[in-house]
C-alpha cells in the first residue's frame, strides 16, 4: 500500500497517521499543503487531525481550498481511497467529497475522552476488519463534531448503508450518532474518532488498528 | 466599495452557542429574550465600483468560501 499523508499548517495528527499507515505496511509519504499534485501510484490518502489554517473562518474551511486538496478531491474523482480523521472529515465535508456539515459540540464543550462505537458498517475498504455491529473503543478530541444533514441526506446515509461507525454514547450532539460516514463509491471515509490513535497498546487500545490492516490491501493484487 | 456579508446559521438549524448565550442573559436578569442566534460579518473592501457586478462576485465568493451552505445562509449588502 502506497499511502500520502496531507500536511497543512495546523495540522497535528499527521505524523501519528502516517506512524498507524507504516505499522500496517504502508509506504508513506508527507505531503506540504502547497503541493499541487500528489505523488504518483497511491492507493490512499490520508486527510489528518488538527487545526488546519487555525480552524479560520469555518473548521476546515481553508483547507478544503488549498491547491493540494483539488489535488486529493481529483484522486477522490479517480475512484482514490481518502480518509479523513477529525479535522480532515469537516476538510472532506467542507470539500464536498462527503455530505453534511460538522457544527459545534452541542454541550460547547471540546470533548477529549475514549468513546465506545459501534461499527454500523463491515462494508467498505476501511471497517472490513471489523464484524458488523462490532463494538470498539477510541479516542475522540474535537470540539466541533456535531454531525448534521438534511433529512433527505440522512435518508440516503442510512438506505445506502453509508454510515462507518456510529456513537454508542453520543458526545457531540451529531444526528442519528453519526461518528463516521462513507462516500457513495464508499472509497471516501470522514470519522471525527481518531483510529490512528489507537494502533498501539502502549497508548491505551488497538481498537483501530484493524483500519489500517484493511487498508493494506490496497495496491496488493489479489 | 464595500460589502458586508452576513452569515447565519439556517433556520431550523439548531444553534447551541446562541442557545448558550440566551442562558447567559436569563442568568444576568434579562428574563425576556426568548431565542438567540450567532452568525459572522464579514467585510469586505472591492476594488470594483459597479455594485451588480460586485454583488455577483461577492454571492460567488459566498457560494465557493464565505459560507458552508449546508447549514448557512447569507446576505450582502453593497455600498
Amino acid at each position: 500500500m502506497k499511502a500520502a499523508v496531507i500536511v497543512y499548517p495546523g495540522s497535528n495528527c499527521d505524523r501519528d497517521l502516517a506512524v498507524a499507515f507504516r505499522a500496517a505496511g504502508a509506504e508513506v509519504s508527507m505531503v506540504w499543503h502547497k503541493e499541487t499534485e500528489l505523488p504518483a501510484g497511491l492507493d490512499i490518502v490520508g486527510v489528518p487531525g488538527g487545526f488546519s489554517y487555525g480552524d479560520y473562518l469555518r473548521c476546515g474551511a481553508i483547507a478544503a481550498r488549498s491547491p493540494v486538496t483539488r489535488a486529493v478531491v481529483d484522486f477522490a474523482g479517480a475512484g482514490g481511497h481518502v480518509l479523513g480523521i477529525c479535522n480532515g472529515f469537516q476538510v472532506l465535508t467542507e470539500t464536498g467529497l462527503l455530505p453534511g456539515a460538522l457544527m459545534r459540540n452541542a454541550g460547547l464543550k471540546f470533548v477529549c475522552r475514549n468513546v465506545p462505537l459501534r461499527v454500523a458498517t463491515a462494508d467498505s475498504p476501511f471497517t472490513a476488519g471489523y464484524a458488523p455491529d462490532q463494538q470498539i473503543s477510541l479516542p475522540v478530541a474535537h470540539h466541533d463534531g456535531n454531525y448534521i444533514a438534511d433529512p433527505e441526506t440522512l435518508r440516503h446515509l442510512q438506505d445506502q448503508d453509508r454510515i462507518a461507525f456510529a456513537y454508542l454514547d453520543n458526545p457531540n450532539g451529531s444526528v442519528a450518532d453519526i461518528a463516521g460516514v462513507l462516500s457513495e463509491n464508499r472509497r471516501v471515509l470522514g470519522m471525527m474518532p481518531h483510529p490512528e490513535r489507537a494502533v498501539d497498546a502502549a497508548h491505551g487500545g488497538t481498537d483501530g488498528a484493524a483500519v489500517f490492516r484493511a487498508l493494506a490491501g490496497l495496491g496488493v493484487p489479489a | 466599495m464595500k460589502a458586508r456579508v452576513q452569515v447565519m446559521l439556517k433556520d431550523g438549524v439548531l444553534d447551541p452557542q446562541g442557545e448558550a448565550v440566551r442562558r447567559a442573559l436569563g442568568s444576568l436578569g434579562f428574563g425576556g429574550v426568548s431565542g438567540v442566534r450567532q452568525g459572522k460579518v464579514i467585510e469586505l473592501d472591492l476594488e470594483s465600483t459597479d455594485a451588480d457586478a460586485a454583488r455577483d462576485e461577492v454571492t460567488r465568493m459566498c457560494e465557493q468560501l464565505l459560507a458552508n451552505t449546508v447549514i448557512e445562509r447569507y446576505e450582502i449588502e453593497i455600498s
